[in-house]
C-alpha cells in the first residue's frame, strides 16, 4: 500500500501492476475522454474537413469536382496572388507593429505599476477595464472617437480621415489593439516582476549598481521568460486578428487581415472550396510562426509547470 | 510612451538618493510621490478615458452628440430608450448572450475540471503531449474552422441556433479552463489524495470529496473568465447568427447601423456598449484579485 502511494505521489510513468495504480490510470483516461471528444469534433474534424473541401471547386449549382491544388495555386501565385500576399503583408505589419508596441508599453506599464505604492490596488483594478471590454465594443467605441469630427481629432487639433485612408486606417487598427492589450501584457509582466526576490536589488545597490544597471542586469533577464511567453501568445493572437478591422473598416484601406480575406471569400461569397484553402493557408502560416518562435527563442511554455508553480 | 519618461523619473530619483545627503531625503520622497501620481494619472487616462467617453456619449441626446464636450450639457436617457424598444430591442441580444455564454461556461467547466484533474493529479501517459494539444487548440486561428463549420452547420440546419455558437465556444473556453485549473491543481499538496486513500477512498471519491471542494474558488474564477471569453466572441457569432433568434450582443452592436456608414447612430450604439460592458466591469472589479491570478496562470487572452 505504501509503495503504491509513493508511486502515485511521484507520478512515475512506470507502469505498476498494483490495482490502485491501474484504477487511477483508467480514471485518468475516462476523465480526459469528454475533452478529447469535444476538441476532436469541434477543432480536429473541421480542420481536416477544410483540407478536403479545399481540394474541390466552387460552383453556384452545388456541383463541385476535385481540382487538386488549384485553389491553393490561385491564392499563392494565381489570379488572387496580389490580394493574398497583401493580406499576408498587412497581417504581418499589424503583428509586428502592435506586438512591438504592446511589449514596450506593457513592460513600461508593469514597471510603473510596481513602483506605485499606495496606488497599486487602484491601478490593478482599472488595468482590467480595457481587457474586459469586448473587442467588438472597443472597435465601435474607437470608430466613434475616430470619426472626422470626433474627440481624437479634436484633441489632436487635426482633421484626419482615420478610416478613409491607408496609413491612418492601419494606425487606428494598431492603436485599438494596443490600447486594449498593452495593459494585459503589463499585468503578465508585473506577475513576472513580483517573482524576483527583493534582496537581489538590495545587494546590487550595495555593490553600487545604478537603477539602469539594476534594470538591465536583474530585471530584464529574470522577466525575459515571462515576456517571451506573453509575446508568443500575442503574436499568435495578432496573426488571427479579425474583429477590429472587420468592424472599423471591413478590410478597406489596407486593413484586410488574413482572417478577413478568408472570411470574405468563404462566407460573403460562399466559396467553401477556395475559402477552405485560404483558411488552411492561414492555419499553416500561424502554425509555422508558432514553431519558429518556440524554436528560435526557446520559449519555455511549460516552464511554470516544471517549477511546480503557476501563480 | 509617457510612461517610459515616468520610469526615468524614478531612475533619477534613485540616482539622487545614492548621493545620500540626509536633508535631500525629504525632497526625494516628494519626487517619488510626484512620479507615482504622474504614473497613476497616465495609466488612469489610458484605461478609463475611452470608457468614460462611451458613457458620456451615451448620455448625450441627438443634438448634443456631435459637441465633444467632456460632460453632457443636459444628460438624456433617450439613447437607452431607443435601444430597448422597437424591432431590434437589445433585450433579445442580451438574452441570447446570457444563454450562449452561460451554457458554454457550464459545459466547459464540468468537462474542463475533470480533464484538468486527470492531467494534473493522475498518472496519465504522455502528459506533456496532452497539455501541448490543449494549448495548441487554444491558439489556433478560429478562421480555420469557419468555412468547414459553415458548410456543416448549413447542412445540419444549425445556422441561427444556439448550439452553433455554444459548441465552438466550448472548444475555445475548454482549453483555457483546463490550462488554468491544471496549474491550480498542480499546486495542491500531494498528501491530500494519499490521506484519502489511507482512509479507503477510491480516486474518484478522493477527487469529489477532497480536491473539488478545495478547488471551488479556482473553478469559480475560471468560470468568470470563460464566461467573458464567450460573451465577447465576435467571429463565430457574426458568421452563424442571422436574426434576433440567436444574435448575441457583440453582433447586435456591430450591426446596429442606420444603413449608410456615414449615419451610423453612435448615440444608441454607445448606450448599447455601456449596457453590455458595465456588468462585466463590475464583476471584474469585484473579483479582480482572483481574475489576475487566473489570467497570469493561464497566460492566455480570451
Amino acid at each position: 500500500m505504501s509503495a503504491a502511494t509513493t508511486t502515485v505521489a511521484r507520478h512515475s510513468s512506470r507502469s505498476s501492476g498494483l490495482p490502485q495504480h491501474q484504477a487511477e490510470r483508467r480514471l485518468g483516461r475516462r476523465l480526459l475522454l469528454p475533452t478529447a471528444i469535444l476538441l476532436t469534433l469541434m477543432v480536429g474534424y473541421p480542420i481536416v474537413w477544410a483540407l478536403r473541401l479545399s481540394l474541390f471547386s466552387d460552383s453556384i449549382t452545388g456541383q463541385t469536382h476535385l481540382v487538386g491544388f488549384d485553389n491553393y495555386a490561385r491564392a499563392l501565385w494565381g489570379s488572387d496572388a496580389v490580394q493574398f500576399w497583401a493580406a499576408v503583408r498587412d497581417t504581418a505589419l499589424f503583428t509586428v507593429a502592435a506586438g512591438g508596441l504592446e511589449l514596450v508599453i506593457g513592460v513600461a506599464m508593469a514597471l510603473v505599476m510596481s513602483h506605485l505604492g499606495v496606488f497599486r490596488g487602484l491601478v490593478r483594478a482599472m488595468i482590467l477595464v480595457p481587457w474586459a471590454i469586448p473587442t467588438a465594443v472597443a472597435a465601435v467605441l474607437w470608430k466613434w472617437m475616430l470619426t472626422p469630427n470626433g474627440i481624437v481629432n479634436e484633441l489632436l487639433g487635426r482633421q484626419i480621415l482615420w478610416t478613409g485612408e491607408t496609413t491612418p486606417a492601419r494606425t487606428a487598427v494598431v492603436l485599438i489593439d494596443v490600447w486594449k492589450t498593452a495593459p494585459f501584457v503589463g499585468l503578465l509582466v508585473l506577475a513576472g516582476l513580483q517573482l524576483i526576490p527583493k534582496d537581489l536589488y538590495e545587494s546590487a545597490k550595495i555593490d553600487g549598481a545604478g537603477a539602469v544597471r539594476r534594470f538591465r542586469s536583474i530585471t530584464l533577464p529574470l522577466v525575459a521568460p515571462a515576456i517571451l511567453v506573453a509575446m508568443l501568445f500575442r503574436v499568435l493572437d495578432l496573426m488571427r486578428m479579425y474583429d477590429t478591422p472587420a468592424i472599423l473598416t471591413n478590410g478597406a484601406n489596407g486593413t484586410a487581415t488574413l482572417s478577413l480575406f478568408t472570411y470574405e471569400h468563404a462566407i460573403d461569397q460562399a466559396k467553401f472550396g477556395y475559402g477552405s484553402a485560404l483558411s488552411t493557408l492561414t492555419f499553416m502560416l500561424i502554425f509555422a510562426a508558432a514553431f519558429l518562435i518556440i524554436r528560435l527563442c526557446g520559449v519555455k511554455v511549460f516552464a511554470s509547470d516544471r517549477e511546480g508553480s503557476g501563480g | 510612451m509617457t510612461t517610459t519618461a515616468d520610469v526615468s523619473v524614478g531612475a533619477r530619483t534613485g540616482a539622487r538618493a545614492r548621493r545620500a545627503v540626509a536633508p535631500a531625503r525629504r525632497r526625494r520622497r516628494t519626487l517619488v510621490v510626484l512620479g507615482q501620481l504622474v504614473g497613476f494619472a497616465v495609466l488612469a487616462m489610458w484605461c478609463l478615458f475611452p470608457m468614460y467617453w462611451m458613457i458620456v456619449s451615451s448620455l448625450k441626446g441627438p443634438s448634443a452628440i456631435l459637441s465633444n464636450s467632456l460632460v453632457p450639457a443636459s444628460p438624456s436617457l433617450l439613447n437607452f430608450e431607443t435601444i430597448f424598444q422597437g424591432s431590434h430591442n437589445l433585450l433579445y441580444a442580451l438574452r441570447n448572450s446570457l444563454i450562449v455564454a452561460g451554457t458554454t461556461t457550464v459545459i466547459a467547466l464540468i468537462v474542463g475540471t475533470l480533464a484538468a484533474y486527470a492531467a494534473a493529479r493522475l498518472p496519465i501517459k504522455r502528459r506533456g503531449l496532452v497539455m501541448g494539444i490543449v494549448l495548441a487548440t487554444s491558439m489556433f486561428p478560429h478562421i480555420a474552422i469557419v468555412p468547414p463549420l459553415f458548410q456543416l452547420f448549413t447542412e445540419w440546419g444549425w445556422i441561427d441556433t444556439y448550439q452553433a455558437l455554444v459548441l465552438p465556444y466550448v472548444s475555445f473556453g475548454l482549453p483555457f479552463a483546463i490550462w488554468v485549473l491544471y496549474s491550480y491543481f498542480r499546486q495542491l499538496p500531494w498528501e491530500l489524495e494519499q490521506a484519502a486513500q489511507v482512509d479507503g477512498c477510491t480516486p474518484l471519491t478522493a477527487f469529489a470529496r477532497i480536491v473539488l471542494p478545495l478547488a471551488a474558488p479556482a473553478v469559480f474564477t475560471t468560470a468568470i473568465l470563460v464566461f467573458i471569453i464567450a460573451w465577447n466572441e465576435f467571429l463565430m457569432a457574426n458568421t452563424f447568427s442571422l436574426t434576433l433568434a440567436s444574435q448575441p450582443v457583440t453582433v447586435a452592436i456591430a450591426r446596429f447601423t442606420g444603413g449608410s456608414e456615414l449615419e451610423q447612430p453612435f448615440g444608441p450604439i454607445m448606450a448599447a456598449g455601456v449596457v453590455v460592458t458595465i456588468p462585466l466591469i463590475i464583476v471584474v472589479l469585484i473579483f479582480q484579485r482572483k481574475i489576475i491570478g487566473g489570467l497570469t496562470a493561464g497566460g492566455l487572452k480570451g
